[in-house]
């Protein structure tokens, strides 16, 4: 009975109950941090690596596509993860951030937006080509998947490629997110992000809302605003770019 | 007033999204066009106006700051509801695609930055 009640008062309080278990999931990630790494890998990053690996569990256990949210129990870590708050979240990261710095970089951030889908949307092409896919809207539908999970459907939709390559390009849009997410504290100091100019070109070439907002926050969380900014317009650009230009180019050379 | 930033912050997003959507509408694609980056630079502009009547007091800052301190929890709860399932099993391509798109897209960053620099110091 005991169990029964405390099941229906934490599902009644999603989201409540989802401020306890991230709470608890941060906690103990800061002590693995202090304890096991010596401060050596930032709290954060576990703690994003150990919401992946709950992610990986609640999807396995369920079958479902929300991760550890799909658990009825802890359904609101999906309210309180979702795109709303963690869009609010963002902007109110802009608060404090310096406005000369992105002024200063304002065309270089633009261009690494361009350059950023250009780049994944032709590495996702050859992937295509190689694993033996020629037909211009699937190759195209994948290499916009390599962009953004968001790109690849949305182009796929408008060119009419099945469904199955939509997923595809789904999948690899989710893996370059995770990817991003993962790998980003890990890379920084080789790659030179330590500084808010970097970090505005890091956010236009990774383009991954998700990724970038996660892989910032697991390296130096005062870099957040200045790639969230330039990461925002990716996605768009994308599909802008993606069923247009970029299919058409590859017609030219399938 | 805690609210006034709540509210400020809530109205700086809802401007930005619906700056995005229209963007989106009328570039044809599907999809919200930099919604976020434009109610960030809205929330910048508000926040740094040189005005007295628009200066926030320190408890209608916190309204701000508070989400902007929940940001990382936030995003540990957006890793934990991801799909990481799908994005294993959906066989190698998605996930070399993936992969090799990421390592690509971070080899760039030094190129890029440096060219930013040099812009800089030609100016």
């Amino acid at each position: 009975m005991l169990l029964d009640v405390l099941g229906r008062v934490m599902s009644a309080n999603g989201l409540i109950t989802a401020f306890v278990f991230v709470g608890a999931l941060v906690w103990v990630s800061y002590l693995i941090s202090s304890t096991l790494t010596r401060g050596r890998i930032h709290g954060s990053a576990i703690a994003i690596a150990l919401g992946l690996v709950l992610a990986w569990y609640g999807g396995l256990s369920t079958g479902g596509s929300r991760g550890i949210a799909d658990l009825p129990l802890l359904a609101g870590v999906g309210t309180m993860g979702g795109a709303m708050l963690r869009d609010f979240a963002i902007v109110a990261t802009a608060f404090g951030a310096d406005l000369r710095t992105l002024k200063k970089a304002g065309l270089v951030g633009a261009m690494s937006i361009v350059i950023g889908v250009l780049l994944s949307f032709v590495v996702g092409a050859v992937v295509a080509v190689l694993f033996g896919y020629t037909d211009p809207v699937a190759v195209t539908t994948i290499g916009a998947g390599a962009a953004t999970y968001i790109v690849g459907p949305v182009t796929g939709t408008a060119l009419g490629a099945s469904s199955d390559i939509i997923a595809l390009s789904v999948a690899a849009g989710l893996t370059k997110s995770v990817l991003v997410m993962v790998g980003t504290p890990l890379v920084a100091p080789r790659i030179g992000l330590n500084t808010p100019h970097a970090a505005l070109i890091y956010g236009g070439l990774m383009g991954t809302t998700s990724g970038v907002a996660g892989g910032l926050a697991a390296t130096d969380p005062t870099l957040v605003p200045y790639g969230a900014m330039t990461a925002t317009f990716y996605t768009g650009v994308g599909c802008l770019l993606a069923p247009s230009v970029l299919y058409l180019g590859v017609r030219v050379f399938l | 007033m805690v609210i006034y930033g709540v509210a400020l912050l809530s109205f700086c997003m809802l401007i930005g999204m619906f700056a995005g959507d229209l963007l989106g509408e009328v570039l044809g694609v599907q999809a919200n066009v930099g919604g976020v980056g434009v109610a960030m630079i809205l929330l910048l502009l508000l926040s740094n106006f040189d005005s007295r009547r628009l200066t926030l007091s320190p408890i209608t800052e916190q309204g701000v700051g508070f989400w902007s301190a929940m940001y990382i929890p936030i995003v540990v709860a957006m890793a934990a509801q991801q799909n990481v399932v799908g994005a294993l099993s959906s066989g190698w391509m998605a996930i070399v695609a993936g992969v090799v798109a990421v390592a690509a897209s971070f080899a760039m960053i030094p190129v890029l930055a440096r060219v930013g620099h040099g812009d800089q110091d030609a100016s």
